[in-house]
């Protein structure tokens, strides 16, 4: 049985699946109910300065993107932090700590953006025995009009002040939270690096609108008639999430960074996605909301038993495995040719590869051969896109298979075994400048 | 074996529930979640084998695209669009045997996409919401074509001819329209009026009077039609039925079995049907089927089909067979009616006759004798062409049935046909939709040249 458990800046868990900070670590219950269901830490759901707590609207605060069988695929909200009071909620941190010290215990917090008001609340995070501290960077609704979340996320300079903060008020390792609202990633990571920050995480929910009501025209979720743009997560964010890990993975200066993923988690299979980018652990919001803290064992299960099967003994067995194959387009190995090749048996003659290929692409897949529906996919005329892979309903009908001899029927040039790439290529002007 | 010599034929042999339930919907309708879940199921296939099957050529993945966008008016309008009885052959075409055979996902898993289920979801939920007639009348071209008989060949050509800006007229000999789809479809499969409704909602259309209880041959003539109309329409249907060719055939209990199942689709209070205990249908096909299943849910006991070839012969599909089979019918197959029992006026039981095909492949008796009780014999094998009204002018006939071409037309320049009763007609209900809007095509373009 492969070994699960996670050391992440010396905080352990016995696997890496963290709550991710949201309604499913709002207060004690659900974080007791969470763990005894297996789940390896959580990062409490972000709190705010001491005073009189936030508000949340009193409407709907969700909405959602469906499959046709209303399997949901993305959700949006616009629920702001913790509204429950500070002083109940570091009570029932410590206390939760207490009963399950194997845990990892991790406090999200948000509060704005002065030195006062951060020197205020780490000392009362410390004292819970909390493990360590998330910094809330990212939340894009409600906060950020208020100077918070995701308008501190978007500026490096305020991410780099505050990490110093925080490194400099508490002993606790500090993990910043980065928003994905922002061009790229890098600048946000890299100040959380230069402020000390020990981690980061990402990614935190994407501004969204996720849908207009066609009645009342007006954004879903609807208040009184009006709605705002909300955090969008869940399964349909996960691209966006994973581009952005690895933009941080291979920077050269973030390199090393450790990373906790965010962003759409719904399987074993997606964390060993995340985990294979660098990350250290992996935290779950919307596949909880959705299934219940029950899925967690899917995913250890799946996690386990995956790397058995791979002789995985551990994360960092596999841990970044994926980083250095990540690279740029003019990086891409432009001798490599391959041509999709349509396994008869198995093809159920819907077509659908020939006509993406015949109206969108290349004009490269038969519709008819004597007479009869027959889908084929001509060598002289396929680019090897992957379309019409992507299109078939069937698993493994089309694959893209290499070509290694002769030459390729399309362009009728020779194959050629040697590595050549963009950066070389007679058509780059930039590679002629630097043949001159 | 001896055979009884009473006979055992009555009324009300179950519970008014039990009727009720019996004649019940045999695919209720799917619940709007469920059209959704399987409408996803189609891939949206390109050329799409289910559409090339569907006689009408209904554009199958587009009505369910519009299905899975939430938009079932818009599918169902796209299916009128070829099929204006869309909602009945929903309900009555052997799927089985026609679009969902070819469906793709039949051959990925053995499990097609519900496509005649889908297809009722859509127009359903188009009638059911009251919503405008679909299609609206081509200015008028004062041109007036007659029409003899309501069925589906009728009421298709009609409707076609309608939307044209034709005017038309309507010869029904029965009191009400709908032909086969109002006399002879199982109760079963199509519930709560279905087909007047349709019929209705086919009129909507405007420009279309039907004549009730006017019979071509009796009241109206072809020679007086044709002079009077520019174009005449002729979807008969097949009126006649087969005889067993039996002494004793004129016994009561003797029944002709699509007789039966309209006196079923007409009755008010199916308790008051009589049905015998111990019943045997002659025939392969669809109507024996219908007979058979039918008298089983009346309380009849034991129900024998006799059919005279191999379970691969008979008309009926699989899917039918089966359905037979679950409710409790026994299929017999390689044997044919040698002799009739009767006793006081009244069928007791049948003789029949074992067969096998011989060396030139043709089928004969081979001598050794079966009898089973009866107390009624249903005889579906085969419905008869009636050539009396056609008198007065030349048409080709083959055996009884009108001869045509691809578009419909007869020897005759001025009548088309279509229908059941022209010759190559599959005797399904979507068949004759089609031949008769083929047939409006034609005449529409005839008239218009
Ligand atoms: C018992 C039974 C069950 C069936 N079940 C199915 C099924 O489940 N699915 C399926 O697809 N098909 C089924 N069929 C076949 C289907 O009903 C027919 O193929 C279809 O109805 C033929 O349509 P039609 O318009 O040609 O003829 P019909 O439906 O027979 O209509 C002909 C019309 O013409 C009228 N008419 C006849 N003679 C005259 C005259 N001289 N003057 C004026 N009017 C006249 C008749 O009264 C009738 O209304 C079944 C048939 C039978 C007999
Ligand atoms: C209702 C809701 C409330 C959330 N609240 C917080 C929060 O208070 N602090 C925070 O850092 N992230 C918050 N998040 C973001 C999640 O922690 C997580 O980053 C995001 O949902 C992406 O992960 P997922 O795709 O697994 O849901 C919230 C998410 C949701 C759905
Ligand atoms: S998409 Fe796949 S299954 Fe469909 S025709 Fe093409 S190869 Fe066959
Ligand atoms: S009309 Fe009949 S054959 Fe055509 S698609 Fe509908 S159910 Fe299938
Ligand atoms: S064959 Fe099946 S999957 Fe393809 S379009 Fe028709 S119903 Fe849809």
């Amino acid at each position: 049985m492969a070994d699960l458990s996670t050391n992440f800046l010396g905080i352990k868990s016995p696997n890496p699946f963290w709550l991710a900070s949201a309604p499913p670590t709002d207060k004690a219950y659900n974080v007791e109910r969470a763990f005894e269901a297996g789940w390896g830490g959580v990062v409490w759901k972000t709190l705010g300065e001491a005073g009189p707590p936030v508000v949340n609207v009193n409407g709907p605060r969700y909405g959602a993107i469906w499959g046709p069988d209303r399997r949901l695929l993305g959700l949006n909200n616009i629920e702001l932090i913790t509204d429950r009071d500070l002083e109940i909620n570091l009570r029932e941190i410590a206390e939760v700590k207490r009963r399950w010290p194997d845990r990892a215990m991790i406090v999200s917090i948000m509060v704005p953006c002065e030195e006062q008001s951060w020197k205020a609340i780490l000392p009362r995070v410390e004292a819970t025995g909390a493990d360590g501290i998330e910094l809330n960077f990212g939340c894009p609704h409600g906060m950020s009009e208020r100077g918070m979340g995701a308008a501190v996320g978007q500026v490096p300079e305020y991410i780099q002040m505050v990490a110093e903060w925080c490194k400099h008020y508490s002993s606790m390792p500090v993990i910043v939270k980065l928003t994905p609202n922002i061009t790229d990633i890098r600048y946000p990571a890299r100040a959380a690096k230069a402020g000390g920050a020990d981690a980061v995480s990402l990614i935190n929910t994407i501004s969204s609108i996720v849908s207009v009501d066609l009645d009342n025209f007006a954004p879903v979720p609807t208040i009184d008639g009006k709605g705002s743009h909300g955090g969008y997560c869940g399964p349909a964010v996960k691209p966006i999430a994973l581009n952005m890990v690895a933009e941080i993975a291979r920077d050269a200066e973030t390199r090393g960074l450790p990373i906790s993923g965010i962003g759409g988690i719904q399987t074993w299979r997606d964390a060993a996605e995340y985990i294979a980018l660098g990350c250290g652990t992996v935290q779950v919001c919307t596949a909880a909301m959705t299934y219940g803290f029950k899925i967690v064992e899917e995913m250890t299960q799946g996690l386990s038993d995956w790397m058995d099967e791979k002789g995985y003994a551990t994360l960092a067995d596999f841990q970044g495995r994926a980083v250095p194959n990540v690279t740029d387009w003019q990086y891409l190995n432009l001798n490599y040719i391959t041509k999709a090749r349509i396994d008869q048996d198995l093809c159920i003659k819907c077509g659908r590869c020939h006509i993406a290929c015949e109206d969108t692409s290349h004009q490269a897949i038969t519709a008819m051969v004597d007479g009869v529906r027959h889908f084929e996919v001509m060598d002289d005329e396929c680019v090897g896109c992957n379309l019409c892979v992507n299109v078939c309903p069937v698993d493994d009908c089309i694959t893209m298979i290499e070509m290694t001899e002769g030459s390729d029927p399309r362009t009728g040039r020779p194959i050629d075994h040697d590595y050549a790439n963009w950066t070389t290529h007679p058509n780059n002007p930039m590679a002629k400048q630097a043949a001159e | 074996m001896t055979v009884s010599e009473t006979s055992d034929v009555k009324a009300n042999r179950l519970s008014s529930a039990d009727y009720a339930d019996n004649f019940s919907d045999i695919h209720p309708p799917l619940t709007p979640h469920e059209a959704i879940v399987e409408a996803d199921r189609c891939y949206f296939c390109y050329d799409a084998p289910c559409m090339t099957a569907c006689p009408t050529s209904i554009d199958i993945p587009l009505f369910i695209r519009n299905i899975q966008a939430g938009n079932p008016i818009g599918s169902a309008k796209t299916i009128f669009s070829e099929n204006i009885m869309g909602g009945m052959c929903a309900r009555v075409c052997p799927t089985e045997t026609l679009c969902e055979e070819v469906c793709v996902r039949e051959i990925a898993e053995g499990k097609p996409v519900k496509i005649g289920l889908l297809q009722r979801h859509a127009t359903d939920t188009f009638m059911e919401r009251e919503q405008p007639h679909p299609f609206t009348r081509a200015a008028s071209t004062g041109k007036k074509i007659a029409v003899i008989g309501a069925g589906p060949a009728g009421l298709s050509c009609a409707h076609r001819l309608a939307t044209h800006g034709h005017d038309v007229t309507v010869y029904e000999a029965r009191e009400k329209a709908g032909g086969l789809n109002e006399y002879g479809i199982a109760s079963y499969k199509t519930t709560n009026d279905f087909a007047q409704d349709e019929v209705e909602f086919i009129l909507q259309i405007g420009g279309i009077t039907i004549e009730n209880g006017k019979a071509l041959g009796r009241d109206v003539n072809l020679e007086q039609l044709t002079a009077e109309f520019d174009a005449v329409f002729l979807g008969l249907g097949l009126p006649g039925v087969n005889a067993l060719g039996l002494e004793g055939e004129t016994a009561s209990g003797v029944v002709d079995a699509v007789d039966f199942i309209g006196v079923l689709r007409q009755a008010e209070d199916l308790s008051l049907l009589e049905v015998g205990r111990r019943i045997v249908v002659i025939g392969g096909g669809m109507t024996a089927i219908d007979a058979a299943i039918q008298s089983k849910l009346l309380g009849a006991e034991e129900v024998t089909i006799a059919y005279r070839r191999g379970q691969e012969h008979m008309n009926a599909s699989l899917y039918e067979q089966e359905l037979a089979q679950t409710h409790g019918v026994v299929i017999r197959h390689w044997v044919m009616p040698s002799s009739l029992h009767v006793a006081d006026g009244s069928v007791t039981g049948i003789t029949l006759e074992k067969t096998r095909l011989d060396a030139a492949g043709k089928l004969s008796g081979t001598g050794e004798l079966v009898t089973l009780q009866a107390d009624q014999v249903f005889k579906a094998i085969g419905q008869t062409p009636d050539a009396g009204p056609l008198a007065g002018l030349p048409i080709e006939l083959e055996k009884g049935r009108i001869r045509t071409a691809a578009d419909r037309r007869t020897s005759h320049p001025k009548i088309w046909a279509g229908g059941d009763c022209i010759i190559g007609g599959e005797d399904l209900t979507v068949v004759s939709v089609e031949d008769g809007k083929i047939a409006a095509e034609s005449i529409h373009k005839a008239l218009m040249a």
